[in-house]
């Protein structure tokens, strides 16, 4: 797939393009794409529609359905507790079903950070968070991510304390996780619904923290 | 088959060396890592790849490496740590004794 090979790592990471556009702006694997749905709705092999209401499946969970999650754990101690148990059954108790063989959920803490990413390719928990965001998939951030953890949280505007341990979890193979937020001190008021709006789709990836609006 | 490894097991992982479609990168090869969770057992992705969906299922494991073992250069804490799923035939015993450090912890 990619090339594994760190050692002549070096820090001017370009981010590759993700898609090729010619001059007219047209995207090389569209064309390809189309041509292809022309000849099987030609050959009454798909239905007009087919693909687009397929895509609309694929796009239509998102980071909505990990922060109903962590806005339980939050307020639950006894969900908390069965969600880092098994992470599927515990999203299924909300109605959220996770499409991937199991659900790890690792917790933040003040001692521990936990950040996720996939170095072979894109392995994401895309039934409760989503498509991944481009960075994800990057080769910059599938290497840096194992080889230099705390830089690249810094570079996020993460900068983990020296006395905090961090977690890197390469989620490659049928696992896949969740992260779990530390819940904002000054969020102890606050109803379900509201703290689910704290949770942001980086802070479930361990790029960010749960904030305050006011911070 | 069976799991053959239990969490805080140590385990090294093997370089096999398999051409085409595999889940063990290749950063981790040849490292004593430390058994954290027994995840299942699944269909293996090397024959998965070529369409061979009839099994047989194999053990998943989440092994930790240190993160400062892994890089001579890391940057960090020193119980900063990676975590990363191992399918079981790219595993085998440590001859190291099993380690204490992590039989507590989960991750």
């Amino acid at each position: 797939m990619s090339d594994h090979d760190h050692d002549d790592h070096d820090h001017s990471h370009a981010h590759e393009p993700l898609v090729v556009e010619d001059e007219a702006g047209n995207v090389e694997g569209q064309i390809l794409v189309d041509a292809l749905m022309n000849l099987l709705v030609r050959q009454k092999l798909l239905a007009p529609g087919e693909v687009r209401r397929e895509i609309e499946k694929i796009e239509a969970p998102g980071a909505h359905l990990g922060a109903r999650i962590v806005a339980r754990a939050w307020t639950d101690d006894r969900y908390r507790q069965r969600l880092l148990a098994d992470g599927k059954s515990a999203a299924a108790e909300l109605g959220i079903a996770v499409g991937e063989a199991q659900l790890i959920v690792v917790e933040n803490t003040t001692d521990t950070h936990n950040l996720v990413c996939c170095t072979l390719c894109s392995c994401y928990p895309r039934s409760i968070l989503g498509q991944p965001p481009a960075w994800y998939i990057s080769k910059a951030y599938r290497s840096r991510a194992v080889r230099e953890p705390r830089a690249v949280l810094d570079e996020f505007g993460l900068h983990i304390p020296d006395h905090v341990e961090l977690q890197v979890h390469d989620s490659n193979a049928d696992m896949r996780y969740l992260v779990l937020p530390v819940r904002p001190a000054g969020a102890e008021g606050m109803t379900e619904a509201d703290l689910a709006a704290l949770v942001t789709r980086d802070c479930m990836i361990g790029t960010a923290q749960a904030v305050l609006p006011s911070s | 088959m069976r799991h053959r490894f239990d969490t805080g097991d140590k385990v090294i992982v093997l370089e096999l060396n398999k051409a085409g479609h595999v889940r063990t990168p290749h950063y981790v090869r040849n490292r004593v890592g430390t058994v954290l969770h027994r995840c299942g057992s699944y269909l293996n992705p090397e024959q998965l790849a070529v369409g061979d969906v009839g099994g047989p299922v194999i053990p998943l494991y989440r092994v930790a490496f240190d993160l400062a073992e892994l890089w001579d250069d890391y940057q960090g804490n020193p119980g900063d740590r990676l975590c990363v799923e191992i399918y079981d035939h790219w595993l085998e015993a440590s001859p190291d004794l099993r380690s204490e450090r992590f039989h507590e912890l989960e991750c």
